[in-house]
C-alpha cells in the first residue's frame, strides 16, 4: 500500500456513464488486479476503483458513474490532485494461466483484465477476451485490447453490438484457463459453464480497503476472508458458490 | 519539551492516542506502513468466546462526516486470539495493548476475560457492553445501569488487570450508567461507542445496511461524544478514555478538557492510515501552540467551578 498523491492528466467519457481517468506521480508498486482507493474532497469515505493500466509513474482507471461521489469524480478536470492509496488487494496470480487463458469481463468489471492482458501477453500467453456489456452504447475497450493482439468477442444483452446474450453464450471450450471480473450473477455462471479452474475478482462495499474495518468480508471455503484484503481476486476452489 | 504521557490506572502511556477497537484489526495492517510503536497503545478488535463471521454484507455505509457499519463483532475467537493473532501483535507492537472483549452473557465475558488477564502483553481490558450491531447481547448490557453493574462485577471479579467499561451512547443517561460501573468496581469508562443510525437506497427502496441499522462514526459524532465525555466526567472520578469522531490532535486537546485521560481514534484510522500517526506527531506541536507543558493537567481543565 502507498499513499500517493497522483495529478489528473486526462478524464473523459469512453462509454455510456463510463470514464476513463490518467494520473501521474508516484503511484508506488502496482499488479494486475490490484484496487486503487481514492479520497475525494466532501466525501468521507474513500472510493475503491480497480486499475486498468499501470506504467511507472503513471496510472489508468475506468470507472463507472453509479452515485453521488463518482459523479463528483466525473466532473474533475486535468491538473485536479487526488490522495489516493495505491497497491491494494492480491491481484490475479498468472502462474496457472496456461498457454491460452480466457479473460471475462462484464461492465465495470472489464477494466483489470486489460493489465492482466498486457501481464499474460508479456509472458508469452495468448489470451483472448470475452467483454459483456448491457447495450452497444456501454461498450468500451474492445479496441483497446485488439490493439494488444488479443482477440475480442463482445457481448451484449440486447444484441445490439456483438454476439447477443452473456458473457457465458460465448464461452467455449478452448481455454486453459479463466479470469472474471464483473457483475456477481455474471460470475457464478461463469463459475457453473467453466471446464477449468480460474479467478474472481469480488466486490463488496468497503471502509477502508486495506483490511483493517473487516467491513467487506465474505465467506469463503477456507475461511472469513476480507475482498479488500485477502482478494478481491479468489480462486475458484475457494468460492462456496 | 512537552510531556504528552499520561497514566490509566497505573498503566504509563507515552501518550494517549489509542487507535480505537475495530477500526485497526490486530495492528499488523498499520504497522507496514509505519511503526506502530509511537502510539499511547492501541485497543484491539472486539474479541468473543467463540469465533464469528459478523453480520451479512453490506455492513458500509457512508454518511455526511461520517460512516455507518454493521460488522457485528467478526472475530477469530479467543483461543486463536491468543494463540495466533497476539503472539503476531508481539512482533509488531511491544507496549501492553488494550484487550477490547464483548460476550453474549455473564458468563461468556467472564470467560474470555480470565483468559486474556493471563496475557502478559495486555495492559488494560475494554469490555464492550456497547455493541449495537448484534442482537441478544453487546449493547443490551450497556443499557440499564444494573445490568451495565453486573457485567463489571462478573469481569472484576476473573481478572486483576485494569477493567473499563465501554458505554453506549445510546441511552438516555450515560452519566448514570457510568456511575453503575464504578459503583460496580470498574477501573474506568470508555465511551462513545458507535450512535444507532441508518441509510436508505433510494433505487432499492431498501436500507443500504443488510443489518437494517448500523453505528455512526466519524466527525459527524464528535460533539455528541464531547457531551458525553463531560457529563460523565462530572459524575464519576474513575478515568474516562474519551472517543467518537477525534480526527486531530486538536480534538484530542478538546476531548481531554472534557474530561478524558487518554483518547481513542476511530474512523479517522479507515479513511487515513497514517491519521494516528500524524495526530501522535502534531500533539507536542498543538501542546506548545497552546501553551501546555503537562498533558495530565488540562483533564477536565474545561469544567470551572
Amino acid at each position: 500500500m502507498t499513499d500517493a498523491q497522483l495529478v489528473i492528466q486526462s478524464n473523459r467519457e469512453i462509454g455510456k456513464n463510463t470514464y476513463e481517468m490518467v494520473l501521474t506521480g508516484e503511484t508506488g508498486e502496482i499488479r494486475p488486479g490490484q484496487f486503487v482507493d481514492i479520497r475525494l474532497p466532501g466525501y468521507y469515505l474513500r472510493r475503491p476503483i480497480s486499475v486498468c493500466d499501470f506504467a511507472p509513474g503513471r496510472l489508468t482507471l475506468i470507472y463507472k458513474v453509479v452515485g453521488h461521489g463518482t459523479e463528483y469524480m466525473a466532473g474533475l478536470t486535468p491538473g485536479a490532485a487526488l490522495d489516493v492509496l495505491t497497491g491494494l488487494g492480491n491481484g490475479y496470480d498468472t502462474a496457472p494461466s496456461g498457454e491460452r487463458p480466457l479473460l471475462i469481463g462484464g461492465g465495470a468489471g472489464v477494466p483489470p483484465l486489460y493489465a492482466l492482458a498486457k501481464r499474460l501477453l508479456a509472458e508469452g500467453k495468448r489470451p483472448r477476451a470475452i467483454l459483456g456489456f448491457n447495450t452497444a452504447d456501454e461498450v468500451f475497450y474492445p479496441e483497446e485490447f485488439q490493439a494488444l493482439g488479443v482477440p475480442v468477442t463482445v457481448t451484449t444483452v440486447d444484441g445490439s453490438r456483438g454476439v447477443r446474450g452473456f458473457v457465458t453464450d460465448a464461452m467455449d471450450g478452448g481455454y486453459t484457463y479463466y479470469y472474471t471480473c464483473g457483475p456477481e450473477a455474471m460470475m457464478r455462471a461463469v463459475f457453473q459453464k467453466s471446464v477449468t479452474s480460474g479467478q474472481f475478482s469480488l466486490e463488496e462495499r468497503m471502509g477502508c480497503g486495506f483490511g483493517a474495518c473487516m467491513g467487506c468480508t465474505c465467506r469463503t471455503k477456507t475461511g472469513h476472508k476480507r475482498v479488500c484484503k485477502d482478494g478481491p481476486v479468489f480462486v475458484k476452489e475457494e468460492l462456496a458458490w | 519539551m512537552v510531556n504528552t504521557s499520561v497514566t490509566l490506572s497505573g498503566l504509563t502511556l507515552d501518550n494517549p492516542v489509542i487507535p480505537a477497537s475495530g477500526t485497526f484489526g490486530y495492528g499488523y495492517e498499520f504497522a507496514q506502513i509505519y511503526d506502530i510503536n509511537i502510539l499511547g497503545s492501541f485497543s484491539f478488535k472486539g474479541t468473543t468466546r467463540e469465533p464469528r463471521f459478523g453480520n451479512e454484507p453490506p455492513r458500509i455505509a457512508e454518511t455526511a462526516s461520517g460512516m455507518l457499519n454493521a460488522v457485528g463483532l467478526q472475530n477469530p475467537g479467543i483461543d486463536k486470539v491468543i494463540s495466533e493473532e497476539l503472539p503476531r501483535l508481539r512482533q509488531v507492537f511491544h507496549k501492553p495493548v488494550v484487550a477490547n472483549i464483548s460476550g453474549f452473557s455473564l458468563d461468556e465475558y467472564a470467560q474470555v476475560c480470565e483468559r486474556i488477564d493471563r496475557e502478559e502483553g495486555v495492559g488494560l481490558i475494554e469490555v464492550n457492553i456497547s455493541c449495537p450491531n448484534v442482537h441478544n447481547g453487546g449493547m443490551s448490557f450497556g443499557t440499564s445501569p444494573e445490568s451495565a453493574a453486573e457485567v463489571t462485577r462478573a469481569v472484576k471479579a476473573v481478572t486483576k488487570k485494569p477493567v473499563y467499561m465501554k458505554l453506549s451512547p445510546n441511552v438516555t443517561d450515560i452519566a448514570a450508567i457510568a456511575r453503575a460501573c464504578e459503583d460496580a468496581g470498574a477501573d474506568g469508562v470508555s465511551l462513545i461507542n458507535t450512535l444507532m443510525g441508518m441509510r436508505i437506497d433510494l433505487k432499492r427502496r431498501a436500507p443500504v445496511i443488510r443489518n437494517v441499522t448500523g453505528g455512526l462514526s466519524g466527525p459527524a459524532v464528535f460533539p455528541v461524544a464531547l457531551r458525553m465525555v463531560w457529563q460523565v466526567y462530572e459524575a464519576v472520578g474513575i478515568p474516562i478514555i474519551g472517543m467518537g469522531g477525534v480526527s486531530t490532535a486538536e480534538d484530542v486537546i478538546e476531548m481531554m478538557l472534557a474530561g478524558a485521560t487518554a483518547v481513542e481514534v476511530g474512523a479517522a484510522n479507515l479513511v487515513d492510515p497514517l491519521a494516528s500517526k500524524k495526530i501522535v506527531e502534531e500533539l507536542p506541536l498543538v501542546m506548545e501552540r497552546l501553551h501546555i507543558e503537562n498533558l495530565t493537567d488540562i483533564i477536565g481543565g474545561a469544567h470551572h467551578g
